[in-house]
């Protein structure tokens, strides 16, 4: 997936302004910044729920994947209903063999006929990451993925993106946990008040960060991370 | 569109609240007109005294009028309650058991007979009311004075029947009973004739005054022959001549199922539609579907379709319902499903349009409500209840909703009487063409918000 100069406005405010991004097949990409960085604004861009008012991007076979950060679900349908409907809207060839595979790839088996609403947030975070998978995209957008996550449910649900990865998707998500980028993130894309300031590892941005301040470069990645944003005006 | 489609209904099945308010809501409405149209409007139930001695009767010159029956009369317009005293008759008006109490004083007839003499005082019935609230004292004002007038007609009419009996009596003679002897009444038409006869006995010099006498006779008689028929107008001397200069319109019971088919129609397609466009961004859905998944038009479309699938279910349950207690044409069921389909597409287009304005369900549940429900009101507001520039207010406000034209069709469709059913169609058509493209315009930035 590629994209290019994307600029979008909300009004006077340019929300980003002329961002270039690009991943492969089995990355994982992690998009970091500070509030209203433009992170989720990038990644619906990406996913096509949201027009750039300039740019251009580009995705394999327009086939990518879309887990938006608030689990996008019907809370009263069940948690097969969910995956049954979406399956059968993104005109999969076996719609019944597909939710069965990602029931078992997300461990909601058991779980399959309970109403959304009662699932915890996590597993309702599950069915709308199962969701974004059902077409079996090339490319997986998430936004902020962990939210509300406890941790050993975050565990498990990089262990699952971890895999996706391994098999080839390209997997594109948002964070506000540093040490979450670093830890899972192949690379990083820094952005602050719409700029893409930094495009690269977690250890390609602590060496920059050693140049300017040494002292911070030597602690953990989050103060090495609000050095560089701060030595950049941020 | 169809598993979109199932899906809402699979959620309205799982809304236990929202199905049930769908299935009961026009089984009452259905019963709830269904009782009113199939039953005659009770009669007021009113205490009843009549302290008037036994026997007394109305007087009539040198005899007597027979009695007038009011009480009778009046037990035949409302149901009389008879009461006892007047403590017992105040005490039913309070409770509330009574609409009010008629009281007959014991000196009604009394005071009738002295309309006849040279001090004449004003008939009085006592009428004892309860006016809990302003609507109630409107009613039994209403009630109570429309009684009365009936009464008063009635007692005209009899005294100026006997009237003309008398008068009729002077001009052609005959037998008057007083004090149970009879009288005999020579009339004006023998006295004429009698003073002819004599005339020529009578000496020249008389013959003048009495030729005065004679004519005299002679025009009483011939004048006084046309007052009967004018003392009979002086009891009602204003007739109605009711002319309708609109086109005929259907019983009334009609126009009540067709305005509880209408109501069912507004709130269930308004509602479920404005509510189930909601829903999808509340749920967060709506950027999901619209991402490439289905077109915002198509999504649209998909919610017009459930409202008037619903619509049309739940409306013809209450006409069915309806048929229990009236008898409805179902030779007209054509009509019906036109009225239905072209009715509910327009709610269902205002829905959407309500629905992609409002943030949430709650907020476009109220915004539903406070919106149809006065209007609908106001479409019920016939013309002349309220001043001109007012009522031209109401008409453009009731024209840009559904309501009204909805109203027109299912009265039309229901009934042959009336207006045509096309203007009210071609009417809702507009309004489904203008809601929809609103909806489509308010999708727009639907979830940007």
């Amino acid at each position: 997936m590629e994209a290019r100069g994307l600029v979008k406005r909300y009004g006077d405010r340019e929300a980003l302004k002329g961002v270039d991004f690009a991943a492969h097949p089995g990355e994982l990409v992690a998009v970091i910044g500070p509030n209203g960085a433009g992170k989720t604004t990038l990644l619906s861009i990406l996913a096509g729920t949201l027009r750039a008012d300039a740019g251009t991007v580009e995705s394999p076979n327009g086939h990518v994947g879309w887990v938006p950060q608030r689990a996008s679900l019907y809370r009263r349908l069940t948690v097969e209903e969910n995956l049954l409907l979406f399956a059968r809207l993104e005109g999969v060839g076996d719609p019944r063999g597909v939710v069965e595979e990602m029931l078992g790839l997300t461990g909601l088996g058991e779980r399959r006929g309970e109403v959304v609403a009662r699932l915890s947030g996590g597993n309702q975070q599950r069915v709308n990451i199962a969701i974004g998978l059902l077409a079996r995209p090339a490319v997986l957008l998430l936004d902020e993925p962990s939210v509300g996550l406890d941790p050993r449910q975050r565990a498990r649900l990089w262990e699952f993106i971890a895999g996706l990865a391994g098999r080839g998707t390209s997997v594109v998500f948002s964070t506000h946990d540093i040490q979450e980028a670093e830890r899972y993130g192949q690379r990083l894309l820094v952005l602050a008040d719409g700029e893409g300031l930094f495009d690269g590892s977690a250890a390609e941005l602590r060496e920059t960060v050693r140049g300017e301040a040494p002292e911070a470069a030597g602690g953990d990645f989050e103060t090495a991370f609000l050095s560089y944003l701060q030595h950049r005006g941020h | 569109m169809r598993w979109l489609l199932l899906k809402d209904l699979t959620i309205l099945r799982r809304s236990p609240l929202q199905a049930v308010l769908l299935v009961a809501y026009p089984i009452l409405i259905a019963l709830l007109i269904g009782f009113a149209i199939s039953r005659e409007p009770g009669k007021p139930r009113v205490a009843f005294l009549n302290e008037i001695p036994p026997g007394a009767r109305v007087a009539g010159g040198n005899g007597k009028l027979p009695a007038v029956g009011v009480n009778r009369r009046i037990c035949r317009q409302v149901e009389c309650v008879d009461v006892g005293s007047r403590g017992e008759a105040e005490r039913k008006v309070r409770d509330g058991d009574v609409l009010a109490a008629l009281i007959l004083p014991a000196d009604l007839i009394d005071r009738l007979n002295s309309l006849s003499t040279l001090s004449p005082e004003t008939p009085e019935v006592e009428v004892l009311v309860n006016e809990e609230n302003p609507l109630k004292a409107q009613a039994v004002d209403d009630r109570i004075t429309a009684l009365l007038a009936r009464a008063n007609l009635f007692i005209a009419r009899q005294i100026a029947q006997e009237g003309g009996r008398y008068l009729n009596l002077v001009v052609d003679g005959g037998s008057f009973d007083v004090l149970g002897q009879a009288v005999e009444i020579l009339g004006l038409r023998d006295t004429a004739s009698i003073l002819e006869a004599l005339r020529p006995d009578v000496p020249a010099a008389r013959r003048p005054e009495l030729d005065r006498v004679i004519r005299f006779a002679t025009l009483a008689r011939d004048n006084l022959d046309v007052a009967a028929p004018l003392i009979d107008r002086l009891a009602q001397p204003i007739a109605v001549d009711k002319q309708t200069v609109s086109a005929p319109t259907p019983p009334l019971e009609v126009f009540a199922v067709a305005v509880a088919a209408t109501l069912t129609l507004t709130f269930v397609v308004l509602l479920l539609v404005a509510g189930s466009l909601a829903l999808e961004r509340e749920e967060g859905t709506f950027a999901r579907l619209t991402g490439g998944l289905v077109s915002r038009s198509a999504l649209l479309a998909e919610k017009l379709g459930l409202g008037v699938a619903v619509g049309l279910l739940v409306t013809l349950l209450m006409l069915a319902g309806v048929q229990l207690f009236a008898g409805l044409a179902w030779s007209r069921f054509g009509l019906w499903l036109a009225a239905i389909l072209l009715g509910g597409g327009a709610f269902a287009a205002a829905g959407a349009a309500l629905g992609a304005a409002a943030r949430d369900v709650r907020s476009v549940s109220l915004l539903a409500f406070m919106v149809s429900l006065p209007v609908a009101l106001l479409s019920l507001v016939p013309s002349g209840a309220v001043g001109a520039t007012l009522y031209d207010a109401i008409r453009v406000l009731t024209a840009l909703f559904p309501f009204k034209p909805a109203l027109e069709a299912m009265t039309a469709a229901l009934d042959s009487a009336g207006p045509g059913i096309g203007a009210p169609l071609f009417h809702l058509t507009i309004l489904i063409a203008a809601y929809t493209a609103l909806a489509r315009l308010a999708l727009r930035r639907f979830a940007a918000v």
